[in-house]
């Protein structure tokens, strides 16, 4: 009797308990899907040939985004070619030669403080010692900025794979007489690859979208350029300023463009994931 | 038990079956500490060239860790450190001038678990030649062959030499591993309980390449099966809490060991 009581409560909260855990996922996913649907829904009108091939308009014309593209992918692109190097050795050093040196601790400290610095501050940081001396706002500066977020993601997604490797695995390269560099390359790199580019890709998900280090870096520019000593337009900040215009045409070219994004940054996700999955399996 | 009561471990330095063989590694007042904590005290211990010895005694006694002290491999982890001297080819391995890749080119080793390198068949052997070696193409090829077929494998996978070595079965992958360590050309193999992670018909085929390859190499195994040792063994060390207890001939060890406590062991009363 007493036994029943106490089951039909527990059998009670635990439906109450699963019943706000699935409302939570709604209310989340909810977001998420109208987020989603607004973008496709805005944005899809305004797709066409023109937004890959023509540059930003004057107001109250007709254009494209294609100034903003080159301009997002070259900083991007340079971002994580400053920033990989970077951070892949920096976290080498974490894993593999400072393993169990107190400096590792400290550095992992640092580096977690630097993963989650907002990018504003990162923005500003760069146009103090880049754009300020320089004279100008530039390409480089904005390319700089993004590599200053890229560190941080893959210090910490080289040290967590290298970490992965199976020490037994080392030992035995070592046995064959392998010097350490060797060891790492050849052994410890190959075994954390499919990882490590994951958080590549990952660096470069966080970096497509950001607004804010460019703002103060690379500004913006309404003509094409590929003068990377010059401001450079990008597709955050041709958003953030094309939005707030009072112009139709801007608008709907920021739209369309916060869709190219969404869907550029979904993809690389996709792609991080698929490249996680396969190194599971294999 | 009082470490200190356990007597000088004896070794009988007259047994026939080594009078005609030449010491290839001698070990002598060798010391062991993880950070603090002392793991071997005063090994003294020959090894013979051209024998297979093993070490045996229960688990945490010291044998793993004297088998890594002979290739420095303890080098890896800060806080560990050897005393006394281990000599081989006249020279002190433990002294800071020794070259420790140069060493375990000479004196390899080969873990409990396999562990083939994340790459193919071909390369996880011509890789360690390449480290040490410049030869040509057709030379290497024939180089892997020979290390192929010295580990009883090569049958198996010579028409796969591309495929992922991590592709392979456990018995296979663990003499890709034998195979990786005489494609160096050591003197000396150094077996981390080889076979545990084995099946026993891999674990036969393993024994059996021990066996053939004590013509060219000195061998020492640790083991945790008392048969194997028996099976595999020309000297047997048994130690115990850090220390060595006897060391012996295996026939004799197993027959009539001097010391009470190898006794008790071999004969399964602890341990």
């Amino acid at each position: 009797m007493v036994m029943e009581k106490l089951y039909a409560r527990r059998r009670r909260r635990n439906g109450i308990a699963v019943a706000l855990a699935i409302a939570a996922t709604l209310v989340g996913l909810g977001w998420l899907a109208l987020i989603l649907g607004t973008l496709l829904w805005e944005g899809v009108s305004g797709l066409s040939l023109r937004v890959f091939t023509e540059m930003t308009p004057p107001p109250g014309s007709d254009g494209g985004l294609l100034n903003a593209i080159m301009g997002s992918l070259t900083m991007t692109l340079i971002g994580v070619l400053i920033g990989t190097p970077i951070g892949i050795l920096a976290g080498t050093f974490m894993a593999e030669y400072g393993r169990y040196e107190k400096l590792t601790g400290v550095v992992r400290f640092i580096n977690d403080i630097l993963l989650s610095a907002p990018s504003i501050v990162i923005g500003l940081f760069v146009y103090e010692i880049m754009v300020y001396p320089m004279g100008h706002f530039s390409g480089w500066a904005g390319a700089v900025a993004l590599a200053l977020l890229v560190i941080p993601v893959v210090v910490r997604t080289t040290e967590d794979m290298l970490l992965l490797v199976p020490n037994p695995l080392r030992e035995a390269a070592t046995a064959i007489g392998l010097p350490r560099a060797y060891v790492i390359r050849h052994v410890c790199y190959p075994a954390a690859r499919a990882g490590m580019l994951t958080g590549v890709l990952l660096a470069v998900a966080r970096i497509s979208g950001e607004t804010a280090p460019l703002l103060f870096t690379a500004l913006n520019n309404q003509f094409w350029s590929s003068n990377l000593n010059a401001p450079m337009a990008s597709l955050p900040t041709v958003i953030f300023q094309f939005a707030l215009s009072p112009y139709e045409e801007w608008q709907q070219l920021a739209w369309t463009g916060a869709l190219i994004i969404t869907f550029a940054v979904l993809a690389l996700s996709i792609g991080a994931r698929a490249l996680a999955a396969s190194r599971k399996m294999s | 038990m009082n470490a200190n009561s356990i007597p000088a471990p004896e070794v009988s330095q007259t047994s026939v079956e080594a009078a005609g063989l030449a010491e290839r590694i001698s070990i002598a007042d060798l010391g062991f500490y993880y950070g603090e904590s002392q793991a071997l005290r005063d090994i003294t211990l020959p090894l013979y060239a051209n024998a297979v010895t093993a070490f045996v005694g229960p688990s945490g006694c010291g044998k793993s860790t004297l088998l890594r002290v002979l290739n420095r491999m303890y080098d890896l982890y800060p806080g560990q450190r050897a005393t006394g001297e281990v000599t081989f080819d006249g020279q002190n391995i433990l002294s800071p001038d020794q070259d420790v890749n140069l060493l375990r080119s000479r004196i390899g080793m080969v873990f409990q678990k396999p562990t083939p390198f994340p790459m193919s068949i071909f390369e996880n052997i011509a890789f360690g030649i390449r480290l040490y070696e410049r030869l040509p193409r057709s030379e290497l090829d024939a180089r892997v062959e020979i290390a192929l077929r010295r580990a009883a494998l090569w049958d198996e996978v010579k028409d796969k030499l591309q495929t992922n070595g991590l592709s392979l079965s456990g018995g296979q992958q663990q003499r890709l591993c034998i195979a990786r360590t005489v494609a160096l050309r050591p003197s000396v193999i150094l077996l981390d309980e080889p076979c545990s992670a084995l099946d026993p018909i891999s674990t036969a085929r393993i024994e059996e390449l021990i066996d053939e390859f004590k013509a060219d190499y000195t061998i020492v195994i640790v083991t945790h099966n008392m048969q194997q040792a028996a099976r595999v063994s020309d000297f047997t060390a048994f130690m115990y809490l850090g220390e060595l207890v006897e060391f012996d001939s295996t026939g004799r060890m197993f027959t009539s060991p001097r010391d009470e406590r190898t006794q008790n062991y071999i004969t399964g009363r602890f341990g």
